[in-house]
Formats: C-alpha cells, sequence, structure tokens
C-alpha cells in the first residue's frame, strides 16, 4: 500500500525581494514593502511530503529520524536564521517564497533517497502559501 | 464533483516493536517509539468523500449518515484504546500512522455506500501527517 507521509517544520529568515536590473520605482512598484532596503523577515513553515510503499515490517514510508536529519542538515541549518539574500541559492535570483520553494525542493530531492519526494509546501505567513512538486 | 471534508479527534496508545527484529533493532528503527509500555497520541482524522451534487438536496452526501459511520467505525473502535491490545487490525501489524490511516480506510471504505472516499488524512503531532488515497 502506497502512502504520503507530511512532516512540518518552522524556520526563521530574512530577505528583501529586489532586482537590480530594475530602477528603484520600478522595484518599488512590483515589489512594494517587500522591497525595503533593509529587508525584513519571515516564520516560514515548511511542510514536506514523500510517498512510497509502507514497509510490511516497520509499518513505515521513511524512518521519520532520517527525514527529520536530512531536512535539518540541508534546509534547516542552510536558512533558520539567515538572510536569504546571502544564500548561494539566492546570489543570482529574487529570494521569493516561491523561489524558495524551488529550492527546497531541489536540495532535498539531491539529498534524501529513503521514499519519493512528492512536494514541498511553504507557508510565508498565516496567509500565503506556496507548492512546488517538481516540474 | 464536489469534496467534503470532516475531521474528528480521538485518543489511543501504541508502541512500535517487530518480534522478528531483535531488541537492539527495534530501538535503532522505531527510537522511544518502542517502549513496550506504551505511549499515546491526540489523533486528528479528516475523512474526505467526493461526489456529484445531488439536486434535491443540495449534499454531496448526508453529513449525520458520515459521522454516524465515522462514530461506529472508527471512534467506537480506535478512541481511548490500546492501538496494539484492542484493535485487531495490529495483532499482527504495527500501528504506525501510515498502517492506521490505511485501517481507517478500509474500516470506511467497506460501510460508505453514500458517497466515494477520496482522503483517509491522520495527524498523529500537529507537525506529521499521513494521507492515504487507496492506492495499492
Amino acid at each position: 500500500m502506497k502512502a504520503h507521509l507530511t512532516r512540518r517544520y518552522i524556520f526563521s529568515a530574512s530577505h528583501r525581494l529586489h532586482r537590480d536590473d530594475l530602477s528603484e520605482a520600478e522595484n518599488l512598484d512590483v515589489y512594494g514593502k517587500c522591497n525595503n532596503p533593509h529587508g525584513h523577515g519571515h516564520n516560514y513553515a515548511l511542510e514536506v511530503t514523500v510517498s512510497g510503499q509502507v514497509d510490511p515490517r516497520t509499518g513505515m514510508v521513511c524512518n521519520l529520524v532520517d527525514l527529520d536529519s536530512t531536512v535539518q542538515q540541508k534546509i534547516l541549518a542552510r536558512f533558520d536564521h539567515m538572510n536569504l539574500n546571502l544564500s548561494p541559492e539566492f546570489a543570482a535570483q529574487v529570494p521569493t517564497t516561491e523561489n524558495l520553494s524551488v529550492a527546497i525542493f531541489d536540495i532535498l530531492k539531491q539529498n534524501f533517497s529513503a521514499a519519493h519526494l512528492e512536494k514541498v509546501r511553504l507557508e510565508e505567513t498565516g496567509k500565503n502559501s506556496f507548492e512546488y512538486c517538481g516540474n | 464533483m464536489v469534496y467534503l471534508t470532516r475531521k474528528c479527534e480521538f485518543s489511543a496508545s501504541h508502541y512500535y516493536h517487530n518480534p522478528e527484529f531483535t531488541e537492539e533493532d527495534n530501538r535503532r528503527i522505531f527510537g522511544k517509539c518502542a517502549n513496550l509500555n506504551g505511549h499515546g497520541h491526540n489523533y486528528t482524522l479528516e475523512v474526505t468523500v467526493k461526489g456529484s451534487v445531488d439536486p434535491k438536496t443540495g449534499f454531496v452526501v448526508d453529513l449525520k449518515q458520515l459521522k454516524d459511520i465515522l462514530d461506529r467505525e472508527v471512534m467506537d473502535a480506535l478512541d481511548h484504546r490500546h492501538l496494539n491490545k484492542e484493535v485487531p487490525e495490529f495483532a499482527h501489524q504495527i500501528p504506525t500512522t501510515e498502517n492506521l490511516a490505511i485501517a481507517i480506510w478500509k474500516r470506511l471504505e467497506s460501510h460508505l455506500k453514500i458517497a466515494m472516499l477520496h482522503r483517509v488524512r491522520l495527524y498523529e503531532l500537529p507537525d506529521l501527517f499521513v494521507d492515504f488515497y487507496g492506492e495499492p
């Protein structure tokens, strides 16, 4: 039987939405308050969904300890209490939550093979959330 | 097609232990969950059914009927129970959230004549849940 397992994690980070190739007025027009030169931050809630056959010996899709450990080492250690604009992932792109969702999915895809990565869902605030399934 | 989700909460105890594993392997694989004295959770269950809206009633499903099935098949069987010791599905199967979601699906599927079961979502904790869609 195939089941989907979702684990939720919290991290906090700052960012500024800004493009050097746009004028000051254009940046303000596109990004609004998010263009504030000093940046701002969010408490992000990350939901990672993996799927697979339930192992009849363990009753598990995958061992949660392995998923937690990968997310801790590869995602939370990288982004929690960090300035996203200074992260290598955002050297050449704007750290919107869309781009952050894709970056997180890609990092997990490369580093977690114990189950199939189905989806990353990222809440930027209680009102905004983004999902990326790898295509 | 319209999807309707009904939520209910139950509390149950369990432990994870496979008698085919050594004690060391049980502790390594299942961690704290291998404590044979058991522990418990407040589970939140979300059952989603789907169907066409009946033009006469405006319902996908009669919620009263759905609630009665949930009460009988899930709440009475699982709430304030020890999953390993009192629920037949777990006599020879580990009561992980994955297996519990599948067991709930099977309990509901055979009784749910009024709408098509779409998803069983089971939260073991607010930050951990399993979805089962009846896939083999």
